[in-house]
């Protein structure tokens, strides 16, 4: 027998509704259910002022500052070394063995475990340079673990600019940096800043990588050297720990507020930067 | 044509893609303040004759080369060549308009600050009297900073007319600048063209051997790889030497 196309049309079309829907309704059911058990215990006092008695108590000031402190280093440090190999790989060398191999390299970086970085990070970076744990072994760690991303994203967006407008540039005499920094790089600023943003979602995130080099100090970290505790890590000692369910969702609650403001953010700056160069 | 005059020449010009011949053993002098026209049907080699006078061929790959051509008396095709410099005294436009996805003013002002030009004074001086050359001040000059995405197609071909005449070159290059434009456009990138030529040496290639015709002051015709015809517009129009230059002129082949 044979099914009514119109029939199978709007039977896809509401498959395929359902779907979208019911991947939003996720969202929200798990952002209503942080915001629901969190909320009580959230308040300005809770951002601004220190734990106390492990975090039974208090707030989680610390914890905010160690998590802006981990992602700022890590973006800082990975964003030149991933744009610079993403500009190198589309713009200053043609595909061959190397490249090839590169980008092997890369993905092989990012289908790695993060609990197998915080291992590497913890002998490498605790143990062998002698950085102890600290914010400077937990940023250079989360520093290899989003590279990849960076990366991939940097290199997407960047060869997605018309070799047209590359063509162009040279025609006018500009040098191919010139040409890179002066037209590829603002027409692939929004697909590079995704990739930012995705990076430091990943590097707020983190747990494992973050507990074995950055370490799990409850003080405010007063440098590089100081050990600390980003909200992931804190959150997930709290849970872990039993110590308090009420705190560990409050802080869940900030920990995925910032992020969307960090989304929010970035989609503001983005339209920035498109409005520029359109 | 008197030695004087001759800014471009090439001498045995061969160019090799792989194995395929883009242009065999090509002499042709170009003159200063004239406009020159090449023509011929797709793969006679006439864009290619033209990429190599800016140095863009060097984009392609497995190009071979053979033979010279000179700016000047000065070899331009030698790896000593400095082609940023060189890409500066040589403007082109291209087939399809591109503007690049910034304000008119900022489009025009890419390459004088390439140069160094910094000053919004001066930037401004150089954006006005290119878009004037280019005629299209009259209708964009209230609206310098909007998109140059937003111009109509023959407007957006004039802005990138006046983004090559900022360069201050001595040479343009029109790589069928004309093929995706309706009739009024073209006839205005030809009125400013004419214009033009007392202070630069252009050269236009197209397939329209109409606006040769035309707008051009010499011809040259070229059929697979070979200049076949080279002269004074007017002569090879009304009584050209070869048989084939007349066949695609009257519009037998191509």
């Amino acid at each position: 027998m044979r099914i009514n196309p119109r029939f199978t049309d709007s039977l896809v079309r509401h498959t395929l509704n359902l779907q979208a829907y019911f991947t939003v309704g996720l969202l929200v059911v798990i952002i209503c259910i942080i915001f629901v058990k969190g909320i009580s215990n959230c308040g300005l006092s809770f951002i601004l002022t220190y734990p106390e008695d492990m975090g039974r108590h208090g707030g989680i000031f610390p914890a905010i500052m160690g998590t802006v402190f981990l992602a700022a280093l890590s973006i800082v440090f990975a964003t030149p070394l991933g744009l610079g190999t993403a500009i190198y790989l589309t713009e200053y060398t043609r595909e061959s063995r190397l490249t090839t191999v590169i980008r092997f390299g890369v993905e092989s970086l990012a289908g790695i475990p993060s609990i197998i970085y915080g291992l590497f990070g913890f002998i490498f970076f605790v143990i062998k340079l002698g950085m102890g744990w600290s914010l400077l072994s937990g940023a250079l760690t989360m520093t290899i673990m989003i590279l990849p991303t960076i990366i991939r994203t940097s290199e997407e967006a960047i060869k997605a600019v018309p070799r047209s407008l590359r063509i162009v540039s040279h025609s006018l005499g500009a040098t191919k940096w010139e040409t890179t920094v002066k037209v590829v790089l603002p027409s692939a600023a929004p697909g590079i800043l995704t990739g930012i943003m995705l990076s430091i979602g990943r590097a707020v995130g983190e747990t494992a990588a973050v507990i074995f080099t950055m370490g799990s100090s409850l003080r405010l970290p007063a440098s590089f050297m100081d050990s600390g505790r980003t909200m992931a890590v804190h959150f997930y000692i709290l849970a872990r720990e039993g110590i308090s369910m009420e705190k560990a969702y409050a802080t869940a609650l900030v920990l995925v507020m910032s992020i969307l403001a960090i989304n929010i953010l970035a989609y503001y700056i983005m339209n920035r930067v498109i409005a520029k160069y359109s | 044509m008197h030695a004087m005059n001759v800014k471009i020449r090439t001498q045995q010009l061969s160019v090799r893609f792989g194995s395929s011949e883009a242009l065999k053993g090509v002499n042709l002098d170009v003159c200063k303040n004239s406009i020159t026209g090449f023509m011929g049907p797709a793969g006679s080699g006439k864009s290619t004759l033209i990429s190599l006078v800016n140095r863009m061929i060097d984009f392609e790959d497995g190009v071979h080369i053979e033979g010279g051509m000179s700016i000047d008396g000065q070899d331009i095709l030698g790896k000593s060549v400095d082609v940023v410099g060189l890409r500066r005294r040589v403007g082109t436009v291209f087939a399809v308009p591109l503007p690049l996805p910034r304000s008119i003013f900022e489009n025009i002002a890419y390459g004088p600050r390439l140069k160094g030009i910094n000053k919004k004074s001066d930037l401004e001086d150089i954006v006005e009297e290119s878009l004037k050359k280019a005629v299209l001040w009259e209708e964009v000059c209230d609206r310098l900073h909007v998109s140059a995405l937003k111009l109509s197609g023959g407007q957006q071909q004039r802005l990138c007319l006046a983004r090559t005449l900022a360069l201050r070159p001595e040479i343009i290059l029109l790589d069928e600048p004309c093929s995706g434009l309706d009739p009024i456009s073209t006839a205005k990138i030809e009125e400013a063209l004419n214009e033009l030529k007392k202070d630069y040496t252009i050269i236009l290639v197209s397939n329209n051997t109409k606006q040769i015709a035309r707008a051009t002051d010499f011809s040259a015709f070229f059929y697979m790889g070979t200049l076949v015809e080279y002269g004074q517009t007017e002569k090879i129009f009304t009584n050209p030497a070869v048989k084939q230059t007349e066949d695609y002129i009257q519009g037998k082949f191509g």
